[in-house]
């Protein structure tokens, strides 16, 4: 079994960072001018990693699959970006974010990675500020500050509802500006479909050009991957309808491991489905939860009178209301953790509480806000998420509560890296969501911006050099060489087998009967039963897929079902490997949740004694189960406790 | 709340095999279309109804679904993002559509945008602009404290309006003259307002104007569509702090 060094440097925690950037290597100028550095993916990670390493002087060759890089997926984030400033003087600091963020992440995140993350997290807030966000500002012109969930500090920064709009086009002004420049060649419209390694080390990628449909090569000294979560593997999730693992999933086989592939996110407060004929799910921010409460009927009679759409939500009486997060976690009330409320939510509906015609529905009401504050206020705050709302639903939420459920959001695992992001394939660095470190099984609010910027902006830059001040004497890198060859052939094939089988079913079919196994058995809640049930079935999936799929259209050529095949072949091993996963974990631990292992309250019921480990998965070929490897996971600074928030 | 059911309707859709082929119209049915549906989950299931044809399904851009990342860019019964204010076309509804209508559909129509394939247009105009200058001149590291350049709350908020845009480019092709001046004009307005983009402020009005001008765009006649369709609500209000900026630009050049 392979041994994974997770690099972390020796010292006292609060050391660790600055002590590792004075002693790692650093390129001289007119090296960096010699050296190429691919990065795919444009969001925030990418989107910063990019630019910044532009900026330092490497040429960089980005890529993503929308027309533009400021459409990637960090653009429809809500609500705010953590950094610990202190700012409101409510005794916020670097070790009071680190200590959230892990407590959060339920005692499985990297007490090192987490505290870099706080340590850099101020600086964050800077460089946009400088880049020209246009962050909420107070009367006297300081930075205005909200609260998110599982913390009890202010310290979310934010623009309005866009927040993840204003930072990505931050980055992706500072890109522009390198792309202006020469420094960054910026390949729109295509997707990366695999890794080449030369000699063990990553030396290129094979891109789909989705405007030609021609498979082309591309080189450099090392390859980061920037790709984001693969939530998409639900088929419903809040993620772009081309948010995709494959990246991340061309890695693995490529021998980079994949760590905790089970965490994923389900968040508390998105719009219910609306029927068969959904395509995507739409987030409303956590930041809702700062004033809105939450509630279901105190009685089942209520509850089974709003399913049949007899009686509306305000025709119940404040005393026959359950605002059952304010009664279960009396201290943090409306604003515990993602998966604690998605958990709660989940446990009252599948006792007949929910409140519209699928009983799969809570309410999330804003009525004791616009009395206490007015609702201008509350417009003020919140205006955008409430029209999108409105526009979605037809409901208006400023007279009625909106109706919200749980839905897959996010995934804290990913691709496993060590302390300089770098993972187990030589030069190729993964960052942002893609990456494992900083979230354990659980991300608070308001920290993906945080960790995809801190990443781009203010580690990777530094770490890359580390590996790159050796590869100076390597020239350009020669994409006529054999493995470049291979690679582009084995892509085409791949691209081929699925083409080529002209079956009669669709690529979504597919997809949409992969998401339904997944939110049934490795969903909110799972069981060694059913997740066995699902790992067959995910087997008997695929099997069906390469004999059924049919995508129509030419091969050569600008082909959105080709494009889906490949990501949903993707999804479709991926998904075996987050139930493969899943079995292994029997405990409970933020996002993931066995039924086997739950406390005499009902609560998530963590096992240390058994999972203080990183379960980092190897690739062992087509059909093979794969192997386990074990990061231990050593907390040194914090002690660990079962989570609560009551 | 269950939705009512559009039991059919009539799509006349643009379909154009690449950037150099001609298009054409092509006339397809969709039926049992609920209203709680977005008008690209229509577009879905008419695209699962080709596929199960072995036709091949009509190609349009769209990615986030939520209304913010710009790519959705449909031109439906002669309006930019539909028949509804202030959505992107993701969010357009399928409850704004009545039994049996017809619908006609076809991508954005100017110039600097040309057809790459059915729906989808090239924008990359657009990045052009914002490669000529929408942007403040720092590097990584080293900027001041974020509390170190105090803002007014207005003047944020002013920037913050200018900055929704989304770039989706319903502006331009809704403009009887193909002109991009609220894209270009809701970059450098942001910028005007923030004491970060006034060192560069004279420089990037005049780089921004003139690129839009190289590209084919053409020019403001203060008609207003643009706001008017601007699934962001974007005021023209910036066109003329635009106007004003690239004007001092010029007198002190």
């Amino acid at each position: 079994m392979t041994v994974l060094d997770s690099k972390i440097p020796e010292g006292p925690l609060a050391e660790k960072w600055s002590k590792h950037k004075a002693t790692i290597k650093v390129v001289s100028p007119a090296n960096k001018r010699k050296l190429d550095i691919i990065v795919v993916g444009t969001g925030l990670a990418g989107g910063s990693a990019a630019a910044s390493l532009a900026e330092m002087g490497y040429n960089v060759k980005a890529f993503c699959y929308q027309d533009s890089g400021r459409r990637a997926h960090s653009i429809a984030a809500q609500g705010g970006i953590n950094a610990a400033k202190n700012y409101q003087n409510d005794n916020d600091s670097i070790y009071r974010l680190f200590y959230d963020t892990i407590k959060g992440g339920d005692y499985r995140a990297r007490e090192a990675n987490v505290y870099r993350l706080a340590e850099v997290s101020g600086d964050i807030i800077d460089q946009c500020v400088a880049q020209g966000v246009p962050f909420a500002r107070e009367y006297g012109g300081t930075l205005a500050n909200r609260s998110f969930g599982g913390v009890l500090v202010s310290r979310t920064f934010y623009a309005r509802g866009q927040t993840g709009q204003q930072l990505l086009l931050g980055a992706y002004s500072a890109m522009n500006r390198q792309i202006a420049k020469g420094t960054i060649k910026l390949y729109d419209r295509h997707e990366m479909l695999d890794i080449v390694k030369i000699d063990g080390k990553a030396r290129g990628i094979i891109a789909r050009d989705l405007v030609s449909g021609e498979v082309k090569r591309f080189g450099a000294h090392a390859v980061v991957i920037a790709t984001g979560g693969y939530g998409n593997v639900f088929f419903l999730s809040t993620n772009a309808m081309g948010c995709n693992g494959g990246a991340a999933w061309q890695a693995y086989k490529n021998g980079a491991h994949f760590a905790n592939p089970c965490f994923v996110q389900i968040h508390p407060t998105c719009i219910p489905v609306h029927g068969d004929q959904q395509s995507k799910l739409t987030l409303m921010s956590e930041s809702l939860r700062n004033d809105g409460r939450v509630w279901v009927p105190k009685k089942k009679e209520d509850a089974v009178k709003l399913q049949k759409g007899e009686i509306g939500p305000n025709d119940i009486k404040d005393e026959d209301r359950d605002f059952y997060l304010e009664r279960r976690y009396p201290s943090y009330g409306n604003l515990v953790p993602r998966d604690v409320a998605s958990r709660a939510a989940k446990e009252r509906c599948d006792a007949g509480f929910g409140v519209n015609n699928t009983g799969k529905a809570v309410f999330l009401d804003f009525k004791y806000a616009i009395d206490r504050l007015g609702e201008d206020t509350i417009r003020n705050r919140y205006g955008n998420l409430f029209q999108m709302y409105e526009k979605i639903t037809d409901v208006n939420p400023y007279n009625e509560p909106m109706q919200i459920y749980p839905a897959i959001h996010y995934s804290m695992g990913g691709t496993w890296v060590d302390y300089n992001l770098m993972t187990s394939v030589p030069g190729l660095y993964a960052i942002g969501e893609a990456n494992f470190s900083d979230h354990g099984a659980n991300r608070l609010g308001a920290s993906a911006l945080m960790q995809g910027l801190a990443d781009g902006y203010f580690v990777l830059p530094y770490t890359i050099g580390d590996y790159l001040a050796n590869e100076i004497q390597v020239p350009r890198i020669d994409t006529n060489a054999k493995e470049f060859v291979a690679a582009e052939k084995s892509v085409s094939d791949r691209l081929h087998r699925l083409y080529d089988v002209k079956g009669d079913l669709s690529v979504d079919h597919f997809h949409k009967e992969l998401g339904k196994i997944m939110w049934e058995y490795v969903g909110m809640a799972r069981n060694e039963e059913g997740l066995k049930i699902a790992i067959k079935e995910i087997k008997a999936l695929r099997k069906e897929f390469y004999k059924h799929v049919r995508i129509p259209g030419d091969f050569d050529a600008m082909n959105a079902e080709l494009e889906k095949a490949g990501r949903v072949a993707d999804f479709l091993e991926l998904g075996e490997l987050m139930a493969h996963d899943a079995l292994d974990r029997n405990e409970s631990c933020g996002g993931h949740y066995r039924e086997e292992s739950v406390t005499e309250e009902g609560e998530a019921k963590r096992d240390d004694d058994k999972f203080l480990y990183v379960s980092a998965w190897e690739y062992k070929g087509e059909d093979q189960d794969p192997e386990l490897c074990k990061e231990e996971l050593k907390y040194e600074n914090i002690k660990l406790t079962q989570r609560s928030y009551k | 709340m269950a939705d009512k059911i559009l039991k059919e309707l009539t799509l006349r859709v643009w379909r154009q095999k690449d950037a150099k082929s001609k298009g054409h119209f092509e006339t397809y049915k969709v039926h049992n279309i609920s209203q709680g549906s977005s008008f690209l989950e229509m577009l879905d299931i008419l695209n699962e109804q080709l596929i199960s044809e072995n036709k091949e399904p009509v190609y349009f851009d769209h990615d986030c679904r939520e209304g913010i990342c710009g790519m959705c860019s449909l031109f439906i019964n002669g309006r930019a993002h539909g028949p509804d204010k202030e959505v992107t076309t993701c969010q357009l509804h399928m409850r704004k559509f009545h039994e049996g209508e017809t619908i006609t559909i076809e991508p954005w129509r100017t110039g600097a945008f040309p057809v790459i394939k059915d729906l989808t247009v090239d924008r990359d105009a657009y990045e052009k602009i914002q490669q000529a200058g929408g942007y403040v001149s720092v590097n990584t590291g080293g900027v001041p404290d974020g509390n170190a350049i105090p803002i007014g709350t207005d003047d944020a908020e002013e920037a913050m309006d200018a900055a929704a845009c989304i770039g989706c480019g319903a502006c331009a092709a809704t403009c009887k003259n193909g002109s991009a001046m609220l894209f270009v004009a809701a970059k450098v307005s942001q910028f005007a307002k923030l004491p970060q983009g006034k060192v560069e402020a004279s420089r990037r009005a005049k780089a921004m104007v003139a690129k839009m001008d190289e590209l084919g765009f053409g020019n403001c006649t203060n008609t207003g569509a643009c706001e008017a369709e601007c699934p962001k609500s974007i005021s023209i209000q910036h066109i003329a702090r635009m106007n004003r900026e690239y004007l001092c630009a010029k007198l002190k050049d």
